[in-house]
């Protein structure tokens, strides 16, 4: 297959393992790319590329804005808050502005789950979900596939523990059902106030004791804390938060001797991480980095190559 | 849509005597193969590629460097057309300075070249491009010309030219010209 | 002038009476009910294949005047009423301003007589600007009209606040109406908590968020001796711990809204359709089963819209930012009578109960009984009419409807307030 089953990319819940595979398999060549001296393609030489970025989000935004350019399209920032839009211009208001500038493909990052859906309703562009709410981010559930699938040569039948902060991530969101499209075995572990409300629904096996699910995971993925809350901090510390759900030098040691960990970033070391295993060969933390720019570039070059959608030849 | 062979061009010895001589041309061309390297174009330029590498290696007793050009990227209809399979690039010598023998099994519109020539290009500054072609079928889009020519073979527009290679097709080495089968 | 409602089944249970007859009205009062009855000069309505009934009350609407004017009027709103089949509704006070005094629940009341085609029963607000911190004048708007109060809109946060206003209230034998949420467990919530809220990424709130306000206000009705009502109630928990309050003699009663009862949390999907926005949210599949038989064995005191009209730029926004709420006037009984009555689950005398003699009792409002010298609230439903819910179907100046796009089988053809046409085959008469 050439040409992906969908037109946006909003939800991993959109793509086939089939269009994973394609994603990844794309990705590896732009991976080839970026090891180059001159990082640069005219594939999109004369596409427009908006990154809409109503959530504050350097890091991802900056991905995006470098695998647009590697592929020479324009890309253009717009950055704001969502909350402006409740005084001001209303999402669609901004979506018709944009689409007015004809603009070809959209990335967009908001604090409200479920807004990329509403740009596709009012946008002919393409729309791309860089993180919506506590809903998805699904751009890094394939970066995170790219790397794990480098790391481990497999997808299929991988253990990956997804650690921390279930209930509001949107990383766990998209990646517990891109691993379960690819045949992997996601664990979700968590104190009970970080789960969502109906784990069982997600798919995934749920533990509340990273000890007890620790040696047969193959990958360790850890969540990032969110330091601030306004409805109070669902666990009493951080020091207890890093004693029970935290990757230390031990936690490494009594895991399987090729289990990897990973982290979405930025890390908090000492609670998630700790020093020690940040700096380890065992955390691919870099390669996600790196594969976030390979991977976004295979996403923009499959939806805008071709007519988009299935009607490429 | 329908075709069926219209000519036979080239068989396996055919194209077995053209690669031998392209490969003493490309040597005569750059006084040896010091300063050279090929790089062969995804599928098919890339068997060519090697094939001339082994003879060259074999007249001249050094080996020269190979590598594999994927112009998926570089296409100037992707906007209209994914290229069906993307397959990794791999160039694994330094082009600045070198003498680069571009191959690739049909030469048609030029445009496949053009895009070629970019990809080079982005990995530094060559000293010079070539390109070597096992058949060159007219057509010309562009003003491109190949340096070395297994056969030129006439075809008209709606006729299609199809290589077989040992290594990657079932029917074994040859060139055929097929033509449109109406209804 | 005189009218006669023709060969139309009348049904009114509280006097007995389910059978083919005509009706005679004069002067807004019902003169005569019998067989082969006919008037001098006047307008008579065909009633063949009709049924006939009490003018139906829909004890939960939100007016949005004064403040919200795009969104509704007590002119907008009333004409949505009368199109629904109704005769009186019941003002919800959280306008803005709230209608927390005297003279505000006077103003709601004069512009109804102005500009309104049915009648319209302000509640006014518990406590000051439905802040929950101080009492409103409740004795003054009593006085002024108020037939109910309420902070509908959120819940009444401190427990000890809650038992001073039943209290107060009763002094002037008013009924305390109670929107069930306890803010901290309901948090940012924007549907119920569970699959959906998993599945969707969205806030959620626990069928508990509710649950908890409804036990502590039956106990507090137990320990005040205040006539309680409980709205919108939308989880099984809520109506076992009604049932319970019930067999021990507690002074509560409770309604529950179409839209709980005929959807449920399943019709939100990746969409992220606002439509489907509501406080409380749409609930399980469970819960909706439960609250259709709460109805069907009489725990149910009545059928309330809880119509919430908001203008479609606001509806347009992100669902968790989008405001809470659907338009239910115009589809209540079309909805009751679909998937209620045309099965068997429910005869017509059930549904007066529901939508014309419950609501009335619930806030004492003036009985309407069909016999002799009765008030001329009447609706006549003609329960074959198919209903096509679309936008423009509606009367109402908002359509944010959670059945947009649905078919529908039954609604009213005919209102009458004090005799008057409010509704004339299907049109609303201004």
């Amino acid at each position: 297959m050439t040409a992906l089953s969908s037109r946006h990319i909003i939800s991993m819940d959109d793509l086939s393992a089939d269009d994973i595979t394609l994603i990844l398999d794309t990705a590896e060549s732009f991976a080839e790319v970026n090891e180059r001296r001159i990082k640069k393609l005219p594939t999109l030489r004369g596409r427009t590329v908006i990154n809409l970025f109503l959530e504050p989000s350097t890091r991802t935004r900056t991905s995006f804005e470098i695998a647009a350019k590697r592929l020479s399209a324009d890309a253009i920032n717009m950055t704001g808050s969502a909350s402006a839009t409740v005084k001001g211009e209303s999402l669609r208001d901004t979506a018709a502005t944009l689409s007015a500038m004809a603009c070809d493909l959209i990335v967009v990052r908001h604090s409200y789950a479920g807004a990329p859906h509403v740009l596709t309703e009012c946008m002919d562009a393409h729309v791309v979900n860089g993180g919506d709410g506590m809903h998805q981010h699904p751009t890094q559930a394939l970066l995170d596939l790219f790397t794990m699938r480098r790391r481990a040569s497999r997808l299929e039948g991988l253990t990956v523990g997804i650690v921390g902060d279930i209930a509001h991530s949107r990383v766990a969101g998209s990646l517990v059902p891109a691993l379960l499209t690819v045949g992997a075995t996601p664990v979700i572990i968590a104190p009970p106030t970080l789960l969502p409300a109906r784990p069982d629904v997600l798919g995934a096996e749920v533990s509340t004791s990273l000890d007890e699910a620790l040696p047969a995971l193959d990958v360790a993925y850890m969540l990032r804390i969110q330091m601030e809350r306004a409805e109070g901090m669902p666990f009493p510390s951080l020091r207890e938060y890093a004693r029970f759900y935290g990757m230390n030098e031990a936690r490494l040691a009594a895991a399987k001797p090729d289990m990897f960990v990973m982290h979405p970033g930025p890390m908090n070391r000492g609670v998630e991480v700790s020093s020690g295993v940040a700096d380890s060969p065992r955390t691919v933390v870099l390669d996600q980095v790196n594969a976030g720019v390979a991977v976004r570039m295979a996403v923009m070059y499959l939806l805008l190559g071709g007519e988009g959608g299935g009607a490429a030849a | 849509m329908a075709y069926r062979t219209k000519a036979v061009v080239m068989d396996g010895s055919a194209i077995d005597r053209a690669l031998t001589r392209i490969a003493h041309e490309i040597l005569e061309a750059n006084s040896g193969c010091g300063t050279i390297a090929l790089a062969g174009i995804v599928t098919r330029g890339t068997v060519v590629a090697a094939r001339l590498a082994e003879r060259i290696e074999r007249i001249e007793g050094t080996s020269v460097p190979v590598g594999t050009l994927d112009i998926s990227f570089y296409r100037d209809d992707v906007a209209t057309r994914l290229a069906p399979e993307v397959h990794r690039t791999d160039i694994p010598f330094d082009v600045e300075g070198r003498n680069i023998v571009l191959v690739d099994d049909v030469l048609f519109t030029g445009r496949t070249i053009r895009a070629a020539m970019d990809a080079i290009m982005d990995y530094g500054r060559p000293a010079s491009i070539q390109l070597a072609v096992l058949v060159d079928r007219g057509h010309r889009e562009l003003p491109i010309r190949a340096d070395y020519v297994g056969k030129n073979v006439p075809t008209s527009r709606k006729e299609r030219v199809r290589v077989a290679l040992s290594e990657i097709d079932e029917t074994g080495d040859s060139v055929v010209i097929e033509e449109e089968v109406a209804g | 002038m005189a009218l006669l409602l023709k060969g139309g089944r009348i049904v009114d249970p509280a006097v007995g009476l389910d059978r083919v007859a005509d009706m005679i009205v004069r002067d807004g009062r019902v003169v005569e009910i019998g067989e082969d009855l006919s008037i001098p000069k006047g307008v008579t309505i065909e009633c063949a294949e009709k049924v006939v009934v009490p003018g139906l009350v829909d004890v939960h609407v939100h007016l949005r005047e004064p403040g919200r004017e795009y969104a509704e009027t007590i002119a907008s709103g009333t004409r949505a009423a009368a199109h629904g089949g109704f005769t009186a509704v019941c003002a919800m006070p959280n306008t803005t301003p709230v209608c927390d005094t005297g003279s505000k629940v006077r103003f709601v009341i004069e512009r109804a007589e102005e500009t309104g085609v049915v009648r319209v029963h302000p509640l006014g607000a518990l406590t000051k600007g439905s802040a929950g911190e101080a009492l409103a004048e409740i004795g003054d708007m009593v006085v002024e009209g108020a037939v109910a109060f309420t902070d509908d809109g959120h819940g009444v946060t401190d427990a000890g606040m809650m038992r001073r206003v039943m209290d107060y209230a009763r002094a002037f034998d008013a009924v305390v109406a109670s929107h069930c949420e306890d803010a901290s467990l309901a948090g940012r919530g924007v549907v119920n908590e569970g699959v959906v809220s998993t599945r969707l990424g969205l806030p959620g709130q626990p069928a508990a968020a509710e649950e908890v306000q409804v036990a502590r206000d039956l106990r507090l009705a137990e320990l005040t001796g205040c006539r309680l009502h409980l709205q919108h109630l939308s989880t099984a928990g809520s109506l076992e711990l009604v049932r319970a309050a019930k067999e021990r003699g507690v002074p509560v009663t409770c309604e529950v809204t179409p839209h709980h009862l005929f959807l449920d949390e399943d019709a939100i999907g990746p969409s992220y359709d606002t439509d489907l926005k509501m406080n409380p949210p749409l609930r399980t599949a469970a819960d909706r089963q439960a609250l259709v038989a709460a109805v069907l064995e009489g725990t149910v005191d009545c059928i309330a819209s809880d119509h919430a009209p908001h203008g479609p730029h606001e509806k347009a926004l992100e669902f968790e930012l989008a405001p809470f709420g659907t338009t239910g006037l115009e589809t209540a009984l079309s909805l009751v009578v679909t998937h209620l009555v045309h099965p068997g689950e429910l005869d017509w005398a059930d549904l007066v109960r529901l939508m014309a003699t419950g609501p009335r009792a619930v806030f004492g409002l003036p009985e309407v009984r069909l016999e002799a010298g009765a008030v001329a609230d009447i609706t006549v439903i003609d329960p074959e009419a198919r209903v096509e819910v679309t936008k423009e179907w509606f009367v109402s100046s908002s359509a944010n409807s959670a059945f947009l796009g649905g078919t529908l089988l039954g609604k009213a053809t005919d209102v009458l307030v004090g005799g008057r046409f409010a509704l004339r085959n299907g049109k609303v008469v201004d």
